[in-house]
């Protein structure tokens, strides 16, 4: 609790801490909250809930709540992390995805409840590190507290004779040196005529300990900044082609609340070429992906154009942006031709992968050019095999046999009412089937380079053979095999993001670990030298000190320094009650 | 010439045995210790009935215990019945046994040594393990589940051993846990996550392969040491309120044990050097995680287990600073959040979807 004063009746300044800490002082009995105030005024019950939320005691209880909040979003897929998963859990639960849906389940870590924790849990740390923080700049200027009258009862108590020849003055003067290199802080005090110094250390413990709560909340502020100004797109491009940093050219752009589009450095990427690397000797792990790069060209207004690559684990950093590398695939090259011969499309069409042998599928929408809208649902497989059902497979993600088969569909593709529809899926209700499934006319089956008639005379359609010197296309199944391997164009799926306050986060997470690593490991002490008289008249090097907090290696702290400073102690010196000094 | 995964297999194999024997020698240093603590406190009892008046005995109990336990055993004393004076015996001589606090004195039994001598030898077979793994693969022995277990496992014997050296403790009791633990994870670990050795997807190419795995299974290797202390620690606190309430106590190796907050402060210190371990593990996970895709948070399962981990060990520390909280409760909470950690490494590798899909099964 914030109110409660911590300073020592001997003047030493503790860390203000809340009242329920170990370290703090008891409460009076009796004195629980409400209980020893009969009736509280309306400000009397602002502070009593204020220091309830920011006791021990409730900040532990926020944290397991946030630990078990935090829970549910793993049991549930996630619409910020898994948006596919939740789609297929509304299908495959659809009586109980709407209720968990009514509760945020499907967004736990921005719902209310998740964000009610943890601001509740801030609010709790706010209100306890302001009043620290005031409280600690004090204590750093504060002198180390007076020596207790009695150190006989502090921990590691010690004594040592004083030398002969030395004089009590020398002694605390060579006791202050000491403790001073030891980055003690020290005060003299003299008490009776006996003089002893008083030290404190580890200032750095509390400051530690500031700094790493401070830097917890700066990370929940970079974190929402960033969220707000930055952004993340994706766009897919095929080998060949580019794509310009605007708007307009991303396939889905995801702007933070507060970003400026007017803020896109206009480049050109462009991807050259996209190297994939199968594994194909270990047998264990044939196919396995080794490596994807993909080569890209930047381009700008300024300059001349500059290659570069992308890596998986090596995004692109130009232009205030991060280019990743998130997926690759194929993208078939097609052209459709009307009756006449005439082109109605051309294009490299992605397909998107479905297996680790890079199945893929993809659709073709062709809108003009013919009788009536053509749409076709393709399956690419770079390697095909039959299996023993007669269903295709493919059995390695290299184009080593690859095969391209099409179920047409004629009909409204859907696409001239304005609603945005996917290029990945075709939507065949309001469409006639033409080949494959029911329709008793074989599915169009092409390798690279092979063409084929459409049903009913609708025109051709052609695989095409994109190698540098691949021979003019022929038509279907007469196509002789050979290397296929640079025959279809491969597409990079790039996500570009743009974080401002990224690097702030990790500003904050490195004094996180440094904050942490003093708040737990530097010890706060306080050591006492006293140069006591005992009742025959001699004189003796009294050494004892205290603990502000775990600190496991106090007691061997102070017998180190007696041993320092006046040698180890003798094994007859009695150290028992007998030996105490009259004060 | 068998290959040097087949090797690194047959060493894995070797080493399970011997952890097996190092069990077995650990727990009969655990029957021993009871049988110890028994005789101990069978000592005292015939010092008090042979030696002692009653009066001396009510003055002795008196003076180490409260006033009302006191005045139970001398009135139970004072009847001076054969029986009554067995019950009152039996009582006083478990806390004259604890009295203040002290344990039995015990020192290091064959069987403990034969149980740290063996683990010493496991760990070395062990070591030749995980090390020809990684020579087979070229690269780090920790990229799939097999691996996994193989290492961290490797670094909870470590860790273990390495406290031996360094604590001023002795706390070869936990032998027992330890090989137990490492062993049965081992065990499940080559019987059922067992893959052979396959390249690294590209995914999983970076220099924080090395540093972020190697970093959270050291930091599990300390998590689990502060288990061990934890569970002893409520042990033996339940055995010291039995004691201070006056009831009879049983036969029991605890009492050979350091006491509970000495416990406690151990745990403590074993824990705090795994969280922060922990929140290195978080950060450069999420450093990584920036590099590989594209975000340095997104709430991932896996990233989600860690956080929460996090928290919970960040509940455990406040908790030992919080008057009402330390000791027992804050034992519990080392208890859940070790209990995370491993189903963080069991259930959500294996059945939970997500981004960390390396399990290789």
């Amino acid at each position: 609790m914030v109110s409660t004063s911590s300073s020592d009746r001997d003047g030493g300044v503790d860390p203000l801490r809340p009242a329920d800490h170990v370290d703090s002082p008891e409460p009076p009995p009796g004195d629980g909250p409400g209980v020893a105030q009969p009736k509280l005024g309306f400000a009397g019950w602002l502070r009593f809930g204020w220091r309830q939320l920011t006791s021990m005691r409730t900040a532990i209880l926020l944290l397991l709540l946030l630990a078990i909040a935090a829970v549910p979003g793993s049991l549930v897929p996630q619409r910020s992390s898994d948006p596919n998963g939740v789609t297929q859990y509304f299908t495959d639960h659809p009586d109980t995805a709407p209720v968990l849906d009514s509760f945020q389940m499907f967004d736990v870590y921005t719902s209310a409840w998740f964000s009610a924790v943890y601001l509740l849990l801030f609010v709790s740390l706010i209100g306890c590190i302001i009043p620290r923080t005031k409280h600690h700049f004090e204590a750093m200027r504060a002198r180390p507290p007076r020596t207790p009258v009695r150190l006989g009862r502090l921990a590691g108590y010690t004594t040592r004779p004083l030398p002969d020849g030395v004089d009590a003055e020398t002694a605390v003067a060579e006791a202050t040196k000491l403790l001073k290199q030891g980055r003690y802080r020290v005060e003299r005090y003299e008490l009776r005529g006996e003089p002893s110094v008083s030290a404190e250390r580890g200032y750095l413990r509390e400051t530690g300990n500031l700094v790493f709560h401070t830097a917890m909340l700066g990370i929940l502020v970079a974190v929402g900044v960033g969220g707000g100004f930055g952004f993340a797109g994706q766009r897919v491009i095929v080998e060949g082609q580019s794509f310009v940093n605007t708007l307009a050219a991303f396939d889905s752009f995801n702007p933070g609340r507060f970003f400026d589009p007017s803020s896109l450095a206009p480049y050109k990427l462009s991807l050259r070429e996209l190297d994939a690397v199968y594994e194909t000797q270990n047998q264990d792990a044939l196919g396995q992906p080794i490596d994807f790069t993909a080569h890209v060209t930047i381009t700008d207004q300024s300059g001349p154009a500059e290659d570069g690559q992308v890596k998986v684990n090596e995004p692109l950093r130009t232009h205030g942006t991060d280019v990743f590398l998130l997926g690759n695939g194929y993208a078939p090259h097609i052209v459709v031709r009307d009756p006449e011969g005439e082109i109605v499309f051309d294009d490299a069409v992605p397909f998107l992968p479905q297996d680790a042998n890079l199945t893929s599928i993809g659709v073709v929408k062709v809108p003009d050019g013919l009788d009536e809208q053509l749409g076709m649902v393709g399956f690419f497989y770079p390697t095909q095999d039959v299996l023993g059902s007669g269903a295709y497979a493919s059995t390695y993600p290299d184009l080593v046999l690859p095969v391209l088969t099409l179920n047409v569909y004629e009909g409204d593709l859907g696409i001239d009412s304005g609603t945005p529809t996917s290029v990945y899926t075709l939507d065949p209700s309001g469409m006639d089937q033409l080949t494959g499934g029911e329709t008793g006319v074989d599915s169009i089956e092409l390798k690279p380079g092979e063409l084929t008639e459409l049903p009913g005379g609708r025109g051709t359609v052609e695989f095409v053979d994109d190698s540098p010197d691949a021979p003019a296309a022929v038509p279907a199944g007469s196509a002789a095999d050979r290397d296929y391997a640079q025959s279809v164009k491969r597409f990079a799926s790039f996500d570009i993001h743009h974080d401002p306050t990224q690097i702030w986060v990790l500003v904050f997470a490195i004094l996180i670990l440094a904050g942490l690593l003093s708040s737990l490991f530097v010890p706060r002490r306080r050591m006492w030298v006293k140069v006591a008289t005992r009742r025959d008249g001699s004189r003796v090097l009294e050494f004892a000190g205290l603990a502000r907090g775990e600190d496991p290696g106090l007691e061997q702290a102070v017998s180190a320094l007696a041993d320092k400073l006046a040698g180890p102690a003798a094994e007859s010196e009695p150290t028992h009650d007998t030996a105490k000094p009259t004060t | 010439m068998p290959s040097l995964d087949e090797i690194s297999v047959l060493s894995v194999y070797s080493a399970m045995a011997v952890y097996a024997i190092a069990f077995i020698a650990f727990s009969i240093d655990l029957a021993k210790r009871g049988a110890a603590a028994a005789k101990a406190a069978d000592e005292l009892r015939l010092a008090h009935d042979g030696d002692e008046l009653p009066a001396a005995e009510r003055e002795r109990v008196g003076v180490l215990q409260a006033a009302a336990t006191a005045k139970t055993a001398a009135s139970a004393a004072g009847t001076g019945g054969t029986g009554a004076g067995e019950a009152s015996g039996r009582a006083s001589r478990w806390r004259s046994a604890t009295a203040d606090g002290a344990s039995v004195a015990y020192g290091r039994s064959p069987a403990l040594r034969v149980g740290v001598a063996m683990t010493v030898l496991a760990w070395l077979l062990h070591l030749t393990a995980t090390l020809l793994r990684g020579f087979a693969a070229g690269r780090v022995p920790w990229a799939n589940m097999y691996e996994f277990a193989l290492t961290g496992t490797l670094i909870i014997t470590t860790v273990f051993l390495v406290v031996l050296v360094v604590a001023k403790h002795d706390l070869r009791f936990l032998g027992t846990f330890v090989t137990g633990l490492v062993l049965v994870l081992l065990g499940v670990a080559t019987v059922n996550f067992y893959v052979s050795v396959v390249p690294l997807p590209p995914a999983l190419q970076s220099a924080w392969l090395v540093i972020h795995v190697f970093v959270a299974t050291t930091s599990v290797g300390f998590f689990a040491l502060s288990f061990a202390l934890s569970v002893v620690q409520l042990m033996q606190s339940r055995r010291e309120s039995l004691v201070a309430s006056a009831k009879a106590v049983k036969k029991s190796f605890l009492a050979t044990l350091p006491d509970s907050t000495t416990l406690e402060n151990l745990a403590y210190r074993v824990t705090i050097v795994g969280f922060i371990l922990w929140t290195f593990t978080l950060m450069a996970g999420s450093i990584w995680a920036e590099a590989a895709w594209g975000r340095y948070w997104g709430w991932d399962t896996k990233e989600v287990w860690t956080f929460i981990i996090w928290v919970v060990y960040a509940g455990y520390i406040h908790a030992r600073a919080t008057r009402g909280w330390r000791g027992s409760r804050s034992a519990w909470l080392a208890i859940i959040g070790f209990s995370t950690v491993l189903f963080n490494f069991t259930v959500v590798n294996l059945f939970f979807k997500g981004l960390h899909a390396y399990s290789g099964l």
